[in-house]
């Protein structure tokens, strides 16, 4: 991993941790950010994690550029391959899988698809040679999966799947964007899945969708009273897979303001992980389901 | 005290100077596209440079006053109206209670605010009052106005004058082909050097696909990448990255073909590439830019980005002190 510095503008400071995505990556961006909001450098107004990058905002009339350029050089330094152990929650999300709502909406752009004949699930099944679509539903629902970034739009979660790099599931992104995308699907491109937090354009491979609100601008869901937005950069998020009737029982209880998600806190260890992927998710799914 | 919006115009919404401070979540600045024709438009009302108005888009919503106000309109060249009477722009106005607020035919730009003694007052939401429609925040119930939307107007801070105005040579309407200045860096290492003279010698035209979260550009010649494996995680697309975080005016190319420049609705993140970020003295510039209009972009390096800076700065603090 090689860091590389750039300006982004008079007002932006990014960070490429390295090229490509890995936890290694992620977890430095992550302590990086960290020391930075610790330092409370004057001139500083935003500090925002990415998957493999991070980004400052400042302010020039208050802090020179090559003088934060310096500052953020010597906290990597300092910061060095980053802290490897993070206390964080993992949260249950219900999905069902190949919904008609996405059905109907991936039908609606078929023509911006690599495969115009069958479905998203289909083609992300075939090209990650999975036998079928339950295979492939097994494998997205039976690991956990890391929240290395929280964005695009508001509170939307970007998740890298916690396997071994050969098992994880990559698609490419549809050939052109779909202009619409329902509210809470469960996409999918490159390697990274997502949740669509708001309706809006969207270019990722469409699976399913959660009954569980993630963004609530309002902030009159429960979970969301204190903040509008779920996800945290760190979250781990294991997916279950629910039926229509399963869905409408969950949509009913979140518009009773009685859903309460499945949220556990947890240690993770990325030395622990590396070292024995199967181990470690087994403990961090034994801590949600209370073993 | 307060405005009846008879009609909406085409996309009208109240904005102020923006939500700092939750892009790393998603929920972009916000606020509004010409930050200065904003500060401006509010100095002629007396009010403070942050309070909010509505900004118009091509053209002017209907406006009813219950109570007698005073109002300026600077930006876009939109001709205002106080029942059908034709009124200046850049300078203040009274409007009386039960009179109709209207808009002749956009002349020049793209955005107008109008400001009114004591702001737009909805309700502040993480520090702000204006409206990021992508995300229903803000404003007036997180959207665009509509017909029969009542907003309240605070209470005025000083005592306004109408017939202040904005001198007729610190004014921007707008509505000139346009230089921006880019900061090139990011990704630019990715394309090719002729792809990247190509960039800068080439006249691009903005394309109807421009609004709050970014204005797209056509009409220039493709961009060629430099040939390599594609990170794990980015993506096919030479263009495509591992998703990462957006500057506010970078300069993004999907596809290496349309240059899509962010501006204050951004996309917090994505998994394409940019090639440099349009200096933040320009911003409100492209604010103003109308659909096929042109504009070339202008190589510049980090001390003429400050410089520009700081010249705007100047105008904007002449500006208020000629108010």
């Amino acid at each position: 991993m090689t860091t590389r510095y750039a300006f982004g503008g008079d007002e932006h400071i990014f960070v490429e941790v390295a090229e490509e995505m890995s936890l290694d990556a992620f977890f430095k961006g992550l302590s990086i950010t960290q020391a930075v909001r610790d330092s409370d450098i004057r001139g500083v107004t935003e500090i925002c994690p990415a998957n493999a990058s991070f980004q400052i905002k400042f302010d020039p009339d208050v802090i020179a550029a090559d003088d934060l350029l310096t500052e953020l050089k010597r906290i990597e330094a300092a910061t060095g391959s980053g802290h490897s152990t993070l206390a964080t929650r993992i949260v249950e999300i219900p999905v069902f899988y190949g919904d008609p709502w996405t059905h109907e909406t991936l039908m609606r752009f078929r023509e911006r698809h690599q495969e115009p004949d069958g479905t998203d699930l289909d083609y992300a099944a075939r090209v990650n040679g999975y036998a079928g679509v339950d295979a492939f539903v097994a494998a997205h629902a039976g690991s956990p999966w890391f929240v290395s970034m929280v964005g695009f739009v508001a509170g939307l979660p970007f998740m890298y799947q916690m396997v071994e790099r050969a098992k994880q599931i990559e698609v490419p992104k549809y050939l052109r964007p779909r202009t619409d995308t329902p509210r809470l699907t469960v996409g999918h491109g490159g390697c990274f899945g997502c949740i669509y937090s708001v309706r809006g354009a969207g270019g990722y491979q469409m699976f399913g969708i959660t009954p569980m609100p993630i963004y609530d601008p309002k902030q009159e869901i429960g979970y969301l009273r204190e903040f509008m937005i779920f996800f945290r950069p760190g979250d781990i998020v294991k997916f279950k897979p629910v039926d229509r009737a399963g869905y409408d029982a969950a949509v009913e209880e979140v518009d009773k303001g009685t859903f309460a998600p499945l949220i556990r806190n947890v240690d993770f260890s990325l030395a622990a992980f590396h070292a024995d992927p199967t181990a470690t998710n087994a403990k961090l799914l034994g801590v949600l389901h209370g073993a | 005290m307060a405005l009846e919006i008879l009609k909406p115009g085409l996309s009208t919404t109240v904005q102020d100077l923006g939500r700092p401070g939750y892009y790393h979540l998603g929920i972009p600045l916000s606020g509004a596209m010409d930050r200065e024709a904003l500060i401006a438009a509010n100095a002629l009302v007396a009010n403070d440079d942050g309070d909010a108005a509505l900004e118009a888009v091509f053209m002017g919503p209907e406006i009813r006053f219950t109570a007698d106000a005073v109002v300026a309109v600077t930006g876009a060249e939109l001709p205002p109206k106080v029942d059908g009477v034709e009124q200046p722009t850049w300078q203040a106005f009274l409007i009386k209670a039960g009179q109709v607020l209207s808009f002749g035919f956009l002349k020049a730009g793209a955005r107008a605010y109008i400001a009114v003694a004591g702001g737009i007052d909805v309700p502040m939401v993480l520090g702000s009052r204006s409206t990021y429609p992508l995300g229903a925040l803000g404003g007036h119930e997180g959207r665009a106005l509509k017909a029969g939307d009542v907003l309240p107007l605070g209470p005025a801070r000083r005592k306004p004058k109408p017939g202040a105005l904005v001198p007729p040579g610190l004014r921007r309407p707008g509505g000139r082909d346009v230089e921006l200045r880019m900061l090139p860096g990011l990704y630019w290492h990715r394309i090719t050097e002729a792809a990247g003279r190509h960039f800068f010698d080439d006249v691009w035209k903005v394309a109807p696909e421009a609004d709050r979260i970014g204005y797209r550009f056509r009409g220039g010649r493709p961009l060629d990448f430099l040939p390599r494996e594609q990170p794990f995680g980015a993506g096919s697309d030479p263009s495509n990255i591992v998703d990462s975080c957006y500057p506010y005016g970078s300069v993004q190319v999907p596809g290496g073909t349309e240059p899509i420049v962010l501006h204050r609705d951004a996309v917090s993140g994505g998994g394409y590439f940019m090639i440099g970020t349009v200096v933040s003295a320009d911003l409100d510039l492209i604010g103003q830019l109308q659909p096929h209009q042109q504009a070339r972009f202008r190589a510049v390096e980090m001390a003429e980005a400050l410089a520009a800076r700081r010249e705007r700065a100047a105008a904007l603090a002449k500006l208020k002190a000629a108010v």
